[in-house]
């Protein structure tokens, strides 16, 4: 994985030193609240209900044993021994003191970390592919551009004050994990007919408040102008997206209001002025930067033992939801759960984290990676070792065999912690879990995803999951409303609302008529999604609503 | 009292004269606060009425809104051949609307924007694209709501001045010119990305 040099390590360390100062300023009373709020936001600080909240960046979601016990040590430190791990692939404490962020960040850069663009309206952390370098479908390695990115849009002078926050995803692989068209821009490597490495860009697209896919701004663009690209789509967005309404601020609806073609035209003629600047990629760099990711050294000839746990069923289930196939023989991925019942989705434990950071430097060379849908990988793992990993991975909580099913919740912090919310979403998860605890069941249920957000921001990206919920504010009570049919990757959509709105108390049982009318209409191994795709709202509508009027 | 004003990483007294606009009575459309001037809604700000009324001191540099100067370009133009004359304007006015009409931009000694409000990014690149896609290069200033926490910004974006506003210290604000060594990127002051710049 990438490591600093002396140039990232000065940064960082000036950064804590800036950050350090403005906080003395606002208690100094020397900046107000207002002059405070975009400081703290770009470092990742929001106030909270309870404390503040610092959101930790974890660059395209790749993390280093030595970092992740470092995590582990501010958990037990600075907050109460737990962080939440977001969809974003970083990492929030819920608990920190205000006076005490600094020292966090002091901390945190010793291990090559910050909370630098983490919030605020400028260039969030890039994100990709959980799986990038060792999936077998990998055209391009995303995380060679993914780092060279975050480098150019670390404190990108033009684009610290954007009319709103700017979400870029990497994917290099031929199914999209990395959700490239529901970001504001969203960049897929491909091959060309000329065997050349190139980009398409997707623009526009995002979840939140006005879910939109994104649209095609350019079809083949040279991997080399990546950067002054990206920058003229930024200057278009920064000086014309509006800026009077929070809502309508971000970059999809300047996109729409112009439409593609007017759009793509005022980016093009932009760029023309820069388009072989200095900002050019050039392969010396692309190669330095590909360096720090270069395979680890693989074993060959690895024998598998699979066959001498096949009876085993509570490993069989895990090894079919929770590892993947590796591009070498003999290697998986393994996928930690944080969606274990009882527990708030993505949140992990000071001791469950040193323990992953463990088992990374016996069984996968050291690195972790945390999942857009919350969860902890081990990316290089022999097939040899799994029985061994599971056995002591279950210690810990951490082999929920749920990996995709309808227990692996993507949730976002919601009313228990986040002051956005309309509604809490982690005892929502929670009731769902509780009521679906039979791993046969689920596993007969098969791939499912639901996502919940507390609010219209959409940080449980509620729009794309198969099941979506939505927590909404009626007259200072807490409702829930429902959407089917989201999808992730490269056929993403968004889900359509199913119809009024249900109380917390109905959600879990809700979730069980969606389920029971899946279970009616399925074909031999048609999931879900496929399911639905083929019957439509209708018998889902009928079933829930017919069913609530009788209950009256 | 010292002066508010930032140049060329110095405080310096300001020799420009600030013309600003006439207050009418023309109602500016407001939402939120904010005035409404963004490409979408082709709302215009400063009205015609407000552009004709405003008056300019007759003699010594001035700072003229940049539709008073378009108004009254030929009755200036000895002036602005004696470097008196120079132009501001908001960040929602677009220069590339003028440019024809301002023909070089370079027969000004200075080019001021008014952020409005801290938050307001636009100013960045504006500041970009005097610099690069309209190569002006003579005094770029910022001045309105322009607090320490911008200028290390604003002078990567191409400003080379900055007045501070009022109840801030300028001598405190100017230490943060040199909040970073080696930025990453390339951008307007150090063109060169750092990988070009620095062996790494």
């Amino acid at each position: 994985m990438y490591k600093y040099d002396h140039i990232d390590r000065k940064i960082v360390n000036e950064r804590v030193n800036q950050y350090q100062n403005q906080l003395d300023r606002y208690l100094n009373k020397e900046l107000s609240d207002e002059e405070f709020r975009p400081l703290r936001l770009q470092n990742g600080l929001y106030i909270q209900r309870h404390a503040p909240m610092l959101r930790v960046a974890i660059p395209y979601g790749l993390l280093s044993s030595n970092q992740l016990y470092k995590l582990a040590d501010i958990a037990d430190k600075y907050d109460r021994g737990y962080g939440h791990f977001s969809t974003r692939q970083n990492i929030q404490f819920n608990w920190p003191k205000l006076e005490e962020t600094p020292d966090i960040l002091r901390t945190l850069a010793e291990v090559e970390m910050h909370a630098i663009q983490t919030s605020g309206n400028c260039i969030r952390n890039i994100t990709t592919d959980q799986f990038a370098g060792v999936t077998h479908d990998e055209i391009i390695d995303p995380r060679h551009v993914a780092e060279i990115i975050r480098q150019w849009s670390t404190f990108h002078p033009e684009f610290a004050l954007l009319p709103r926050k700017f979400k870029i995803a990497i994917t290099g692989s031929k199914k999209d994990r990395a959700l490239v068209q529901c970001h504001d821009i969203g960049l897929e490597f491909f091959i060309n007919k000329n065997k050349k490495m190139a980009i398409k860009v997707w623009v526009g697209g995002g979840l939140g408040r006005t879910p939109i896919i994104g649209s095609i701004i350019k079809n083949e663009l040279e991997w080399k102008h990546i950067l002054t690209y990206c920058e003229a789509i930024l200057r278009i967005y920064n000086l014309y997206g509006r800026r009077d309404n929070m809502y309508k601020a971000r970059i999809k609806i300047l996109v729409k209001s112009l439409g593609i073609e007017e759009f793509k035209k005022l980016v093009e003629d932009e760029w023309q002025y820069i388009k072989d600047g200095p900002n050019t990629l050039n392969i010396e760099e692309l190669n330095r930067i590909g360096k720090f990711f270069s395979e680890p050294n693989y074993k060959k000839n690895i024998k598998s033992n699979l066959n001498d746990h096949k009876n085993e069923k509570a490993f069989g289930q895990w090894l079919s939801k929770c590892t993947n196939t590796h591009k070498n023989k003999g290697y998986r991925a393994v996928t930690f759960s944080l969606k274990e019942t009882g527990r708030a989705p993505g949140d992990a434990s000071s001791s469950q984290m040193r323990a992953v950071a463990d088992l990374s430097n016996v069984y996968s060379f050291g690195e972790i990676r945390v999942s857009h849908e919350q969860n902890l990988i081990l990316a290089d793992v022999q097939e040899d070792k799994l029985y061994e990993l599971w056995v002591k991975a279950k210690e810990h909580h951490l082999v929920t065999p749920n990996i995709g099913l309808l227990t692996d919740i993507i949730c976002c912090p919601g009313g228990d912690f986040c002051s956005l919310a309309n509604a809490k979403s982690i005892p929502i998860a929670q009731s769902i879990q509780d009521l679906f605890d039979d791993m046969d069941y689920l596993h007969d249920i098969g791939d499912l995803n639901l996502n919940i957000s507390g609010c219209m921001n959409a940080c449980g990206h509620h729009h794309v999951g198969h099941i979506g919920i939505l927590g909404i504010d009626k007259s200072g009570s807490e409702w829930y409303q429902v959407t089917l049919g989201g999808n992730q990757g490269n056929f993403a959509s968004i889900g359509k609302i199913i119809g009024p709105s249900f109380s917390a108390e109905e959600m879990p049982f809700i979730i069980k008529k969606i389920i029971e009318v899946y279970l009616k209409h399925r074909n031999e191994e048609e999931i879900f999604i496929d399911c639905f795709s083929r019957i439509g709202l209708e018998p889902f509508k009928n079933h829930i609503y017919s069913k609530a009027k009788e209950v009256e | 009292m010292t002066s508010q004003l930032i140049r060329d990483k110095k405080i310096i007294e300001n020799d420009w004269i600030t013309t600003e606009l006439a207050i009418v009575d023309e109602i500016v459309k407001k939402q939120a606060g904010k005035v409404v001037a963004f490409k979408l809604s082709g709302e215009d700000y400063p009205g015609t009425e407000q552009v004709s009324k405003t008056t300019y001191r007759r003699k010594g540099k001035i700072l003229l809104p940049l539709k008073v100067f378009l108004l009254h370009q030929n009755e200036l133009k000895e002036r602005l051949a004696n470097k008196e004359i120079g132009i501001w304007l908001y960040t929602h006015e677009e220069i590339h609307n003028f440019i024809e009409t301002l023909g070089d931009l370079n027969q000004f000694p200075i080019i001021a924007i008014c952020v409005g409000k801290f938050a307001d990014g636009r100013i960045f690149s504006i500041g970009n694209q005097l610099r690069n896609k309209y190569s002006y290069k003579n005094e770029l200033r910022a001045f309105g709501d322009v607090l320490r926490d911008q200028i290390f910004f604003l002078k990567r974006s191409g400003f080379n001045s900055f007045l501070i506003r009022k109840d801030r210290d300028a001598k405190d604000a100017i230490k943060s010119l040199d909040d970073f060594s080696d930025p990453y990127q390339g951008a307007s002051d150090i063109s060169e990305p750092v990988w070009k710049r620095i062996k790494r």
